[in-house]
């Protein structure tokens, strides 16, 4: 098993490595840079003055706009392998990881909630779907799932803010109420984000939910007409325990394997419902970033979310090699 | 072959069937695989139900000019942001549909403009009446010669009599524009979104999952390590990051295709995994291994006996890959990162509705959303029911 997960471990390194040449050339692609794309704002704003050519020059010497691609890459991954240095902000003259920094723990936070209401949804759910099958509560689920699939996050949104409005006059944007927004962290602070946490939770995590109560309700659907179960009932086994202690734990696989097919979904509708939702994370930054080609900001972001899903996948196959002997054994030598 | 005809046993008679079982035992014996699935998809009423859903979709959309009432592109300033009017079908008990008209009042404190419904003012409707002028055709393809494959009509379906009268069954928008007509001819751009994505995913899947599963050794390793790596960056911020490689200023038409390789350069992963499984059990079967013994060529095989026994599931794959795709433009154009105006798709309509003091005035706003919830959940079922047919013989 530690050489499984070692492996797997190890392993991160070159996925990573891959993923930031990915991500770099990607931000790299939009013509034109940060100074070409500020300078022509400046131009469409009436009398907004220009940047000297010299000033241009400057800036693009300061921040190596003008070396050859491989050469920008390797000094940006350089720092941040050995310093943990992500570059400039241009937008917000701030170092990039400051930025970066203030947004992905929240990101986090509302990704990691998600990802918990997700599991502890979709497991009770699946189980009474495939155990009680055709019944009015598989019926009413399977509706609801199949409704959370098709709906994108963001619609959920905004349908969610227009009926609060509409009847509760009750405003669901943000992750604090205004008098805590730039409040130091306190009890009371960590209250009020619970209080406003839930709304984001829910609406991303439905499609995901739906996604796992479909696995979890057609794997354990497969397995409950299988001999041992007949068997173990035969035998004068309690219902519940027997569920609980054979079928359960088969179905439990595609369960888990699935929670890696969940995470990037997760972490994308997070970066989309936090822009309608106007949440303090990376969703309306990294947008705006993209949009103004804040190069190593936007690459920054880029990196974070895709270790965290890297992370997140490696997890999930640390947790099915725990689960399952078979995994452990074929793959850990 | 072989394999086949070893399994047909097990086929269960229609249930319902008007003959009795043994007149109907051959019927099912010499069916082609293809009809069998037919009989198995049939069975699948939600598919079913889904399959007629989505055809009617795309007539409406093929049509669109004759089933919108407007155009695009024509407004009515005096009407922008009225709300939804609700069509009276019977007037005095007779068969004349008609709509209320507007009344405007203007709150003098706010100068927020206010609909009243004027029951005074009767606008009659009526079906195959003359509007805007549209095109039917291939008008949309900027290549000249096939761009004039088109005919010009100013027939539509339903609508005011006397053209140019205020007539919005699912409201206005900011501008004073039809929300109906809108919703589509947006749908030509978002449902052909969906097909020329999957069409593209499903080469490059084809392609490459082929060559994994049928080269093997370094080749396949290549292919799914990069996989892999595709799949662990999540999926919408490389959307967007893509996305904003679009330069706005290119011709429409240029954008959407820029829009739906990028669709596809993420979704051909899970077209080439499903392809590649096959392939790899495929090898495996004994109608393979018969044809290989035949002296039968690799190429023959592959093309006459591999690819037609997977067609079906790579079909059903497929059909579940495009609500990914409509999705996809849908979040990308909401965000101002996909097509853009003039470009109507349902994402860039919900673009209006993107702050809350619009949809708290205009809910109707929302509306291209149903429009794309049904569209994914209908191609969703549509999928599951091909899923379960592509096994016929299961």
């Amino acid at each position: 098993m530690a050489k499984y997960i070692l492996k797997r471990l190890l392993y991160v390194i070159p996925t990573m490595f891959v993923v930031s040449m990915l991500i770099f050339v990607t931000i790299q692609l939009p013509p034109g840079d940060y100074v070409t794309n500020m300078l022509e704002s400046m131009r469409n704003q009436t009398g907004g003055t220009t940047w000297t050519p010299e000033f241009q020059e400057a800036m693009r010497q300061r921040y190596g706009l003008n070396e050859p691609m491989p050469v920008q890459y390797a000094k940006w991954i350089g720092n941040i392998v050995l310093r943990g240095d992500f570059g400039y902000s241009f937008q917000y003259s701030v170092p990039a990881e400051k930025m970066i920094g203030d947004r992905i723990g929240m990101t986090l936070v509302v990704s990691f909630a998600s990802f918990i209401f997700t599991w502890v949804v979709a497991l009770p759910i699946g189980v009474l779907s495939a155990v009680r099958q055709y019944s009015l509560a598989d019926y009413f689920f399977s509706f609801i799932g199949f409704i959370g699939l098709a709906t994108p996050g963001f619609l959920i949104a905004l349908v969610l803010m227009f009926l609060a409005f509409k009847y509760g006059n009750v405003s669901l944007s943000g992750l604090f109420s205004t008098e805590f927004e730039n409040a130091p962290w306190s009890i009371a602070k960590v209250l009020d984000l619970m209080n406003h946490l839930w709304i984001p939770m829910v609406i991303i995590g439905v499609s995901g939910t739906a996604g796992l109560i479909r696995i979890m309700r057609a794997n354990l659907l497969d397995e409950l007409h299988k001999p041992y179960v007949e068997t173990a009932r035969a035998k004068g086994m309690p219902e519940w325990r027997l569920l609980i202690k054979y079928p359960l734990r088969q179905a439990m696989n595609p369960f888990v394997s699935g929670m890696a097919w969940v995470l990037p979904s997760l972490i994308g509708g997070e970066a989309i419902v936090s822009i309608v939702l106007n949440l303090p994370t990376t969703g309306p930054v990294l947008l705006n970033a993209l949009l103004w080609q804040d190069m190593f900001l936007a690459a920054g972001f880029l990196m974070l979310l895709s270790l965290f899903t890297i992370i997140g996948m490696l997890l999930s196959d640390i947790l099915l090699a725990w689960l399952d002997p078979r995994i452990r054994y074929s793959e850990g030598r | 072959m072989a394999n086949e005809a070893a399994k047909l046993p097990e086929i269960a008679p229609q249930p319902g069937a008007v003959f009795p079982i043994e007149d109907d035992a051959p019927r099912v014996v010499i069916a082609s695989q293809w009809q069998l699935m037919w009989w198995k998809f049939r069975k699948h009423r939600l598919a079913m139900f889904s399959l007629v859903i989505v055809v009617i979709l795309y007539i409406i959309a093929i049509f669109a000019g004759f089933f919108a009432p407007q155009s695009t592109a024509s407004y009515q300033r005096r009407y922008t942001q009225s709300p939804p009017q609700t069509i009276h079908w019977f007037d005095n008990g007779q068969f004349a549909p008609f709509v209320y008209g507007y009344a405007q009042e203007t709150d003098p404190r706010t100068l927020r403009r206010s609909y009243v419904v004027d029951e005074e003012n009767k606008i009659p409707l009526g079906f195959f009446v003359r509007g805007d002028p549209y095109q039917i055709g291939l008008h949309g393809i900027p290549i000249p010669g096939i761009r004039d494959l088109a005919l010009t009509l100013d027939v539509h379906l339903f609508g005011p009599i006397t053209p140019g009268e205020p007539f919005f069954v699912l409201g206005a928008d900011d501008v004073g524009r039809d929300m109906l007509s809108r919703l589509i001819f947006a749908s030509q751009v978002s449902l052909s979104v969906g097909l020329v994505g999957v069409f593209l995913s499903l080469t490059l899947g084809i392609l490459l999952g082929g060559l994994s599963g049928l080269v093997g050794g370094w080749v396949d390793n290549l292919i799914q390590r990069t996989i892999e790596i595709l799949r662990s960056i999540p999926q919408i911020p490389l959307w967007m990051a893509l996305a904003t490689a679009v330069p706005p200023r290119w011709d429409p038409v240029y954008v959407y295709f820029g829009i739906t390789v990028i669709l596809s350069l993420l979704g051909w992963t899970d077209m080439a995994r499903v392809v590649r499984g096959r392939f790899l059990s495929l090898r495996e079967e004994d109608f393979v291994m018969a044809a290989e013994l035949d002296g039968v060529s690799r190429s023959r095989i592959i093309t006459r006996h591999m690819v037609p026994s997977f067609l079906s599931h790579i079909i059903a794959s497929a059909t579940l890959a495009i609500p990914g795709m409509i999705l996809g433009e849908t979040a990308l154009s909401f965000l101002g990162l996909g097509l853009r105006a003039p470009v109507v798709s349902w994402g860039v309509m919900l673009q209006d509705a993107m702050n809350i003091a619009s949809i708290a005035n205009t809910p109707w706003l929302l509306i291209p959303g149903a429009a794309v919830v049904i569209t994914v959940l209908a191609f969703n079922f549509l999928g599951d029911g091909l899923r379960d047919a592509a096994d016929p013989y299961h």
